[in-house]
């Protein structure tokens, strides 16, 4: 049985002894050399990641104005950040949005252009107290301006993470990148190989006070991240560093289509080989490490479950799901991961980095639970018409048109003889065959392919159709495509000022 | 060769490209077409040698022909090589080396555009 102390370790670093391979070449020595053999030779292996991190920020402390403000709130280049702590400290979220640029702009780039040492715009306002009297301050400051840029990442390098796909029919853009429909395209994130996480898999060497490769300089594990879900090997870290000392070439600002901004953060971790568990678990491949596949294309928290994937099979460039070779995309860089792994490798080798022993180890038994929800959400069925009035597809135009007039109704549902959805016929289609003397049948004038909805979707998920189809009205249809209802963009208002 | 077609309002609703494809019986490869009310524009690929062919007799029923010699560009500052915009290519012009870094088979870009929109950090260029 190999015992390694910390300490042992850090002595070999310091007389420059220490044996320290990244988590790939770790992969073929405990293959050649087994688990015991490895532990022996071996004293440290360096992991890396280099991926999207929406759950990181900044603090800032900007120092004292004259006369002083308490900033009730603060802009930095049009990005708000948050002040509700103390008079000149606010912390900069990575997926903010410029409150002028939107998404082409947002936390993300803020933090970016910091590091790059750009200028930065800041506008704050405040109510004024008797010790800080000022109420509306306006200033230009860069990274060196600040007294603390500290870095606070409270869910970074995740152990894995779920693939995504889109099994819609219709293109979605999610901040897992663009998912094409029926299935198009899959796309996935995390190292594998190289998951900071994942080479530690029991959490024997991570914890509180753990330091790390972090944005280009050496930063902290300060406990487990938000969401930390160990049971599923979802774990999650919480870091720290100091933005001052870091690299734009580790951290970069994005954008993903349709979603928002996001930060890029590269970050590894060594793993100080105290015993040859803890060599065997470092030893993991991709073909090790599998992962769920989500159908994105349903916009629930429970997303179907399309089946199970190893970051083998993702890595290759295609997975083949019933027969079907979908093309997969990584959204984070493993040429970038295995930098910081090499990186890491070579500030332990040259003594310029020790490993540590945590304060705290990361917890192995929380579980990430759903949100409770005390006010239950509202379904189609809960604000739909359920007394809709319908028209038979043969019927004439005339008849359509009188319907219309009749009951006051903008959209008519229009259905066949066994009383399934045909279409739906509104009075601007009326308008338009009037205009254009074309009095036909309705199912000549009818639109075919009717948005419908279901009665037991959710309002928000009835309300994004509607947004997204450009449609004011959805027929509400059963199992078995009849019309049980009709749900309207003005009962959806109604109901949000009712909310308000 | 990939080149544009624009169809002015007034002739949007005429078969132009039919027409000038059996008049020719030049074979044409359309990757895009947008149409509405007033106007129309299409991306099409064409052999080299058939190019002057068909462009005369798109051209003379009043379509508007643009060459575009300008695939996709990478900016290599940008690009942190993820790998993002493999999956959305329709043409597979991107790809891993062994060393996971990114390539780019620049002549089969059908311009479509799609990777501009997966790129996280804006690194991917097309001058249509």
């Amino acid at each position: 049985m190999v015992e390694k102390s910390i300490k042992e370790i850090n002595s070999r670093i310091e007389d420059g002894s220490v044996n320290v391979v990244t988590a790939e070449e770790m992969v073929d020595i405990v293959v050649d050399l087994g688990a015991e053999g490895a532990s022996r030779e071996v004293d440290v292996v360096t992991t890396g990641t280099f991926g999207a991190m929406c759950s990181s920020g900044v603090w800032l402390n900007f120092g004292h104005s004259e006369p002083p403000i308490k900033m009730n709130k603060v802009w930095l280049n049009n990005v708000e950040a948050y002040t509700g702590v103390a008079a000149v400290d606010a912390f900069i979220g990575a997926t903010q949005l410029s409150e002028t640029e939107g998404m082409a702009y947002g936390g993300a780039h803020l933090i970016e252009d910091l590091i790059r040492g750009k200028s930065v715009d800041v506008h704050a306002t405040a109510y004024g107290t008797d010790c800080y009297p000022r109420k509306v301050l306006d200033t230009s400051i860069n990274i060196y301006d600040l007294n603390q840029a500290i870095m606070m990442n409270p869910r970074n390098a995740y152990q894995k993470y779920n693939a995504a796909t889109n099994g819609s029919n219709h293109k979605i853009y999610t901040y897992m990148g663009t998912l094409l429909p029926n299935l198009g395209n899959v796309t996935y994130s995390g190292a594998g190989v190289l998951s900071p996480m994942h080479n530690d898999p029991n959490y024997e060497t991570i914890g509180m006070g753990t330091r790390i490769f972090l944005g280009g300089t050496q930063g902290y594990v300060i406990g487990e991240g938000t969401q930390h879900s160990p049971q599923s090997n979802f774990g999650t870290i919480m870091l720290r560093g100091n933005l001052k000392e870091m690299s734009s070439d580790y951290i970069r600002a994005s954008t993903f289509e349709g979603y928002g901004t996001s930060l890029y953060v590269g970050m590894g971790i060594p793993i100080p080989i105290i015993n040859e568990k803890v060599a065997l678990a470092t030893a993991i491949t991709d073909a090790d490490i599998t992962t769920n596949l989500l159908d994105y294309g349903v916009p629930s928290r429970d997303r179907p479950k399309l089946g199970e994937v190893t970051y083998e099979e993702l890595r290759s460039g295609t997975i083949d799901f019933n027969g079907k070779e979908i093309p997969t995309s990584s959204m984070s860089s493993f040429k970038m991961a295995r930098k910081i792994a090499g990186e890491l490798k070579q500030w332990i080798k040259e003594g310029d980095f020790f490993v540590t022993e945590p304060v705290e180890l990361l917890p192995s038994d929380t579980v990430c639970k759903p949100m409770k929800q005390t006010d239950r959400s509202l379904l189609v069925q809960d604000i739909m018409a359920t007394e809709v009035i319908t028209i038979d597809q043969d019927a004439t135009f005339h008849k359509a048109a009188k319907t219309i007039m009749e009951n006051d109704y903008d959209h008519l549902p229009v259905i066949k003889e066994d009383g399934t959805i045909a279409g739906i016929v509104t009075a601007w289609d009326i308008s338009k065959a009037v205009a254009e003397e074309d009095y036909k049948l309705v199912k000549d004038i009818m639109t075919k392919k009717v948005i419908t909805a279901n009665a037991t979707d959710p309002i928000d998920i009835a309300a994004r159709n509607l947004d997204f189809n450009g449609v004011s009205a959805m027929p509400v249809i059963d199992n078995k495509r009849k019309v049980i209802g009709i749900i309207t963009s003005g009962d959806i208002s109604k109901l949000m000022a009712r909310r308000q | 060769m990939m080149f544009k077609i624009n169809i002015s309002a007034d002739i949007v609703s005429e078969p132009i490209i039919a027409d000038s494809i059996l008049e020719t019986k030049v074979s044409l490869n359309i990757s895009q077409a947008h149409f509405d009310a007033n106007h129309g524009e299409i991306i099409a690929e064409v052999e080299n040698s058939h190019f002057r062919k068909i462009k005369d007799a798109l051209t003379s029923k009043g379509a508007e022909i643009t060459i575009l010699d300008n695939p996709i560009i990478r900016d290599e500052e940008e690009c942190v090589e993820c790998g993002a915009c493999i999956s959305v290519c329709p043409v597979k012009v991107f790809s891993f080396d062994k060393e996971w870094s990114l390539q780019m088979d620049a002549d089969k870009c059908i311009q479509c555009g799609t990777c501009l929109k997966m790129c996280p950090h804006n690194a991917l260029i097309l001058e249509l």
